[in-house]
């Protein structure tokens, strides 16, 4: 990484993991989920549980993607949208990283 | 009056002992003796019932947590319990053995916090010789743990010129999170306001150098800059709004809607020792007292901030006006707002001695 910049761009062919101290919980009182983080939980909107629940460490977001446009039976090029910019907000708050 | 919401977080405050003596520590005056402590079966059924509310994070706390031998315990049961455990700490006591049993017992992550950058400045403002080779140690250590890692600054008249080295330092220990934050005036802070209120330009200063590095650290550091209310013209909000999100332990058992609650007169504070948590987040009068907007006086009761900043904090109104339940006086509407004014004017030229927090000397 070079010193001006942030988190290299997820793309498709990135495997994108936890940092750790960061991690996704399903609250069973409020039951919604959360990902908790350094200091604040904040809460996931279920298109982003979806994301997350599926983020392994091993897995390539363009695996993910082929996953959720299954279950949801959505055009391909809307949940890779919606995807690419969901992960690059939370590789930016440092909750996802390159595995 | 309806049911309040869930808390989010629990800040458990594990001891009042600690090897420093800041004079800015957010503990009370009146100091929690250990022979009082609450023992380690308390702490874990109080970690039980917390979860089975809907508390998300607990923050280890004290004093220095790190006094307790049953920490790394706690930290364990806090995890099987769903919980995210944070530990804030002075970091003196920190040994690599000490630090790889919290790691072991599955610790979320550590806030670690430094006096000053400066180690001279910063052994005099904690008054313990040592202290700051201790806590670059002490972070070394946890970076080379692989624990996630925020460094606090609290900052004053007396510190606040070094915040760029500060932020260059917590860089070079990597550190994810920094935060600088101005001191708040109530308890040690406020008996020692004189030594430690900085002027409008030190602010300015401050804040600029923290505009700087966030645009530099984008994405790689981020900085929570808390800024002191005295000079702004509505106060910070009450945490996320009195007894809304947030609860605090004491050493003892109190159960407190703020660490600086205990100040509050005429009231009792409820204890672990005796209720249960939910039924004191729910019923207690402390936290009804100032739940909501209903109790609020005039200018808050007719302003439209008012489920913005809650009136501003119940202890500084204390503290200031004299009453908990007037607004908070650094708002610029507030009647007494004239106390914060004169408490800029009358800022001496060279700030006198501090008076170091330790057991007895308030
Ligand atoms: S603020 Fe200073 S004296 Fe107070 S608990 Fe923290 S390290 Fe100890
Ligand atoms: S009048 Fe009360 S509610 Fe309005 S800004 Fe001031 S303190 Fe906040």
């Amino acid at each position: 990484m070079s010193e001006a910049t942030g988190p290299a761009v997820m793309t498709e062919t990135t495997v994108p993991r936890f940092a750790r101290g960061t991690r996704l919980q399903y609250d069973r009182v409020r039951e919604v989920w959360f990902i908790q983080a350094p200091e604040r939980a904040f809460h996931a909107d279920p298109v982003a549980a979806e994301v997350l629940q599926l983020v392994d460490g091993t897995r390539t977001l363009g695996a993910v993607i082929d996953l959720l446009a299954e279950k949801f039976a959505a055009p391909r090029t809307v949940i890779a949208h919606d995807v690419l910019a969901m992960v690059a907000e939370l590789a930016e708050k440092q909750v996802l990283l390159h595995a | 009056m309806s049911t309040p919401p869930p808390p989010m977080s629990l800040l458990a405050e594990l001891t009042h002992r600690c090897p420093l003596q800041c004079p800015y520590c957010s503990n009370p005056l009146m100091l929690d003796p250990r022979t009082q402590e609450l023992g380690t079966t308390e702490w874990q059924r109080v970690l039980d019932e917390a979860a089975s509310m809907g508390v998300l994070q607990v923050h280890f706390s004290g004093g220095e947590p790190m006094a307790r031998p049953d920490l790394p315990e706690l930290v364990r049961h806090a995890a099987k319990a769903g919980l995210y455990s944070n530990l804030i700490t002075s970091g003196v006591l920190i040994r690599p053995e000490s630090l790889r049993a919290l790691a072991d017992a599955e610790l979320d992550h550590i806030q670690l916090s430094f006096q000053d950058v400066d180690p001279t400045s910063a052994d005099r403002i904690a008054n313990m010789a040592g202290a700051h080779a201790k806590k670059l140690e002490a972070a070394r250590l946890i970076a080379a743990e692989g624990i996630p890692l925020t460094l606090n600054f609290v900052i004053h008249r007396q510190n606040a010129e070094h915040v760029p080295a500060m932020l260059e330092l917590a860089e070079q220990l990597g550190a994810r999170r920094v935060e600088i934050a101005h001191t708040q005036y109530y308890g040690w802070g406020l008996l020692n306001r004189d030594a430690l209120l900085p002027d409008r330009a030190q602010i300015d200063a401050t804040t600029e150098a923290v505009t700087a590095a966030r645009a530099r650290l984008a994405g790689r550091m981020s900085i929570d800059f808390v800024t002191p209310d005295y000079y702004e013209d509505r106060p910070k909000p009450c945490m996320g709004g009195w007894g809304q999100r947030f609860l605090n332990i004491t050493p003892t058992g109190k159960v407190l809607p703020c660490h600086a609650a205990e100040t509050i007169p005429n009231i009792t504070f409820p204890t672990v020792r005796e209720a249960s948590l939910a039924a004191i987040w729910e019923d207690a009068p402390i936290f009804n007292l100032f739940r909501g907007t209903d109790w609020m006086p005039q200018p808050c009761q007719s302003c439209a901030f008012k489920e913005e900043d809650w009136g501003g904090c119940r202890c500084q109104a204390l503290a200031l006006a004299g009453k908990a339940d007037a607004a908070d006086p650094v708002c610029h509407k507030a009647p007494d707002h004239g106390q914060v004014m004169q408490a800029i004017a009358q800022r001496p030229q060279t700030p006198p001695p501090f008076r170091y927090r330790r057991f007895g000397n308030a």
